[in-house]
């Protein structure tokens, strides 16, 4: 072959094949770079490809002789591509090319452009009967049909169109034979049936005379104008009525709702506490007690759901009057909290009490304070009892709660008729308050009941004192769980009472006398003198040691396994002493004072005071601190509190400050809180100040330089130890 | 422990249906002391109590006024205590403070009713 691809000359008979071997000569294999004339091969042999190899190449190639000049002008890339495509692979000549001859290579071939289809064949022959051969057809059909497409127009004219010009309704143009055979033929269809033969025929003529009005009118139905008649039925239509039913529409609410965790978690808390409930009626059932209980509480609650909406804000509206009373003593309150006087570092030992709140209630103004005390569990929360100690001015009495967190108003008012004297509140029942009043009953409130009157109280049956009670306090529960406590008054009688079945039982533990003195009475019978007591304590440990102070000023050691006999016996003081105080850290060592203006501090082994102090005026209470064994505070009658501190300074107080406004204003008591540095000072106005005190006051045993701190009671112990050895060796008599 | 509010009753084993009552309205009369002692307090402007839907059901303002805070207090008050048990479904909320340069505002929410204070601080 002249060159690759199908061409049908022999090898270098056609020119392309010779610029061909004309750049193979020149490049080699890789050839045609250079070649630019080279028309694409693939194009321009495809139509060569369907022709027979016995076709002449002249005539075969003339159609396509224009398209292929074309590529060879045109372009050089394209060519230069297939090219490259072409000649990348090594000139192969099938083996079947057929091999020319030089001069046939360079033979000129011509070609012209005609306009036969080279797909029409050139010969086709027909077979003749009249010469009985074949004979070939002179004409054959050139035509080459490339695309045929056949449309939906039709002439109007037409048969078809005129059929269907017809079927719409326009005016026939003519009526050709052939329709009117039609129209015929339709006519007859339709009056088929019930028309016999005659009027059949006759039909016919009526429809043949007929045909061109009956044409226009074709889709009107023909009827037959002698006995056609029209037939047609109708059904009977029912009345309509129309029945529906409408219910009230159920009532609707809206509801939504969020479900967040803690939703969840209350349904759930919910079902436990529905759960307990349950459980618990079924446990509760045998026990009639608890019936009434929840009969009462069943009643109860209906009644409050009646009751108006204000109770339920209860809670709220204690919450809030803390607030608004936080906001108004604002500055009391961060006081309170964060206030350490920064002057103390001059002042060397010295210290202040900063006033901080002042309670006081309107009924209880003309009441003075007879006793305080903190509440064991709620450290903000403190009881205070007011009474008189006029012997002449004798009028009720009231015991108010008051809690730090609202100064303005007391917290629970309990009144009652006579003067309260002393109150205790219980430790493990912080709920529980025992109260001693002038008339001599004492009384025990409970807090979570709601009544203003006493749980239980005394009367004089039940033994109560016939002088003023002077000083109550708990006891640690007896041996069958009962409550109970010890009082002790003027008549002389230390009695210990105890709640036995919801009743008072009382029992005198010791008779107070007078040593020494022994009046003659009627008949000559030796009368005792009954000595007075006024104040006693407990000791910190040792359960069954107490301490008594008498109006005589004796301070008595007693047990209260001995009734009869006192352990040991103090000549303390020269007028009644009015507090005695076991220390609470060191075992032995207690404190008293008195209305002779002295403040001794003792050690109950030891017959004469280790440390006394003067204070110019007659000395209401003192109080040991509960942070450290060597400090205490006093309150006199002339309005100031003194606060010691025996580590520090032995003989002065470290604090002597006028507490109340006015001068006539006697303090009467004074508690130490027993967490935070504050004292409460009540005074005979009925007014309760709270002051903090400064830290001079509150000082700790320094720690040396590489010990470390050493806490706990010991140390106290330890402290006040030292003290004494100093003070005990020289100090057999009074150090005035 | 929160004891039930002062009830002045004959004796403590009998207590009877009359006492009940008593004791209820002993309460209302307690509280509502207590309401009246939180007006009267220093630099109190006026307090509102709110119901459960954010209606206030007793005022000392005056209406648009009352009206505006129980609205506004009440879906914060609301938020504040979902978030707050979002956080911990144990906890809830005690009280709201909002302190702004005129007044504080203190919001203490009960279980159905809500108690709004405003309070001009004393500087």
């Amino acid at each position: 072959r002249c060159h690759r691809y199908q061409c049908q000359l022999p090898a270098a008979g056609c020119e392309r094949g010779k610029e061909l071997e004309r750049s193979r000569r020149r490049f080699g294999a890789r050839g045609t770079a250079g070649a630019a004339a080279m028309p694409p091969k693939v194009p321009a042999r495809s139509p060569q490809s369907q022709i027979g190899p016995a076709v002449k190449p002249v005539q075969s190639r003339i159609p396509k002789s224009i398209s292929r000049k074309r590529d060879e002008d045109a372009s050089t890339e394209v060519g230069e591509g297939a090219d490259e495509w072409t000649l990348s692979k090594t000139l192969l000549k099938p083996p079947d090319q057929l091999e020319l001859t030089e001069a046939e290579l360079k033979e000129e071939v011509t070609r012209i452009l005609t306009a036969n289809n080279p797909h029409a064949p050139q010969n086709i022959v027909r077979y003749s009967f009249k010469e009985r051969a074949y004979k070939p057809i002179s004409f054959v059909d050139q035509l080459a049909i490339h695309f045929s497409l056949d449309g939906n127009l039709l002439l109007r004219d037409s048969d078809e169109g005129r059929r269907q010009s017809a079927r719409i309704g326009l005016e026939p143009d003519l009526a050709p034979v052939a329709s009117t055979v039609i129209e015929v033929e339709e006519t007859e269809v339709k009056e088929e049936g019930s028309k016999e033969d005659i009027p059949a025929a006759s039909a016919e003529e009526a429809a043949e005379g007929e045909e061109p009005p009956s044409h226009s009118m074709k889709e009107q139905k023909l009827t037959n104008q002698f006995n056609f008649c029209e037939r047609a039925s109708q059904t009977f239509n029912n009345p309509v009525r129309e029945r529906a039913c409408q219910m009230e529409p159920p009532p609707r609410a809206t509801f939504s709702a969020t479900a967040n965790q803690w939703e969840i978690y209350d349904a759930y808390v919910e079902e436990l506490h529905k759960l307990e409930k349950s459980k618990e009626k079924e446990k509760q059932k045998p026990l009639v007690a608890k019936k009434e209980d929840k009969l009462r509480g069943r009643k109860l609650t209906s009644l409050e759901s009646q009751s108006d909406d204000v109770t339920k804000v209860t809670k709220a509206a204690k919450i809030v009057e803390r607030m608004v009373n936080q906001n108004t003593f604002d500055d009391i309150a961060q006081d309170f909290k964060y206030f350490e006087d920064p002057a103390d570092e001059y002042r060397d030992q010295e210290g202040t009490l900063l006033p901080l709140w002042k309670f006081q209630y309107d009924k209880a103004k003309r009441l003075a304070v007879t006793a305080i005390c903190w509440n064991p569990k709620y450290k903000d929360l403190f009881a205070v009892g007011h009474g008189s100690y006029d012997f002449m001015k004798q009028s009720r009495g009231m015991l108010l709660l008051y809690t730090m967190k609202n100064p303005s108003f007391p917290e629970y008012i309990f009144s009652s008729e006579s003067g309260i004297m002393c109150l205790d509140i219980h430790n493990d029942h912080p709920y529980l308050l025992v109260v001693g009043y002038y008339d001599g009953n004492v009384a025990i409130y409970n807090l979570k009941k709601s009544h203003s009157q006493p749980g239980y109280k005394s009367s004089a049956k039940s033994g109560k004192h016939t002088d003023p009670v002077w000083q109550v306090k708990w006891q640690k529960d007896d041996l069958d769980n009962n409550l109970n406590f010890f009082s002790i008054s003027s008549d002389g009688r230390i009695v210990s009472w105890t709640l036995v079945k919801n009743e008072l039982v009382h029992s005198d533990v010791i008779r107070l006398s007078v040593e020494g003195t022994t009046l003659e009475g009627p008949e000559g019978l030796q009368l005792q003198t009954i000595g007075c007591g006024t104040s006693f304590d407990f000791h910190k440990k040792i359960d069954s040691l107490f301490l008594i102070g008498t109006e005589e000023g004796k301070i008595y050691k007693c047990s209260k396994s001995y009734s009869s006999q006192f352990l040991d016996t103090f000549d303390a003081h020269h007028m009644a002493v009015d507090a005695v105080s076991w220390n609470p850290y060191h075992m032995k060592v207690f404190i008293s004072c008195s209305s002779d203006w002295t403040v001794k501090i003792w050690d109950h082994t030891i017959k004469t005071p280790m440390f006394i102090f003067d204070l110019n005026s007659a000395v209401g209470d003192v109080a040991w601190a509960p942070y450290s064994s060597t400090i205490f505070a006093a309150v006199t009658t002339d309005g100031k509190a003194h606060v010691f501190d025996l580590s520090i300074n032995k003989y002065e107080a470290i604090c002597s400050q006028p507490v109340v406004a006015k001068k006539k204003n006697k303090i009467t008591h004074v508690q130490f809180n027993p967490i935070y540095p504050i004292i409460i000072i009540g005074d005979d106005r009925g007014h309760v100040t709270c002051l903090k005190l400064s830290p001079n006051l509150r000082k700790m045993p320094k720690e040396k330089k590489g010990q470390e701190i050493q806490k706990g009671p010991e140390v106290e112990i330890a402290k006040l130890d030292k003290l004494l050895n100093l003070v005990r060796e020289p100090a057999n008599k009074p150090a005035k | 422990f929160r004891p039930c509010p002062i009830a002045t009753v004959a004796r403590r084993e009998s207590r009877s249906h009359a006492g009940d009552s008593s004791c209820a309205s002993l309460a209302m009369a307690e509280v509502e002391e207590t309401l009246k002692r939180i007006q009267a307090h220093k630099g109190v402007i006026g307090t509102i109590v709110v119901n459960a839907e954010g209606i206030p059901i007793r005022t000392t303002l005056d209406n648009s006024t009352t009206v505006q805070y129980a609205g506004l207090l009440h879906q914060l008050t609301m938020k504040a205590r979902s978030t707050v048990r979002d956080i911990d479904p144990q906890n809830d909320l005690t009280f709201l403070r909002i302190r702004s340069k005129k007044h504080e505002i203190m919001v203490a929410p009960d279980k159905e009713y809500l108690l709004i204070v405003i309070q001009n601080p004393c500087e």
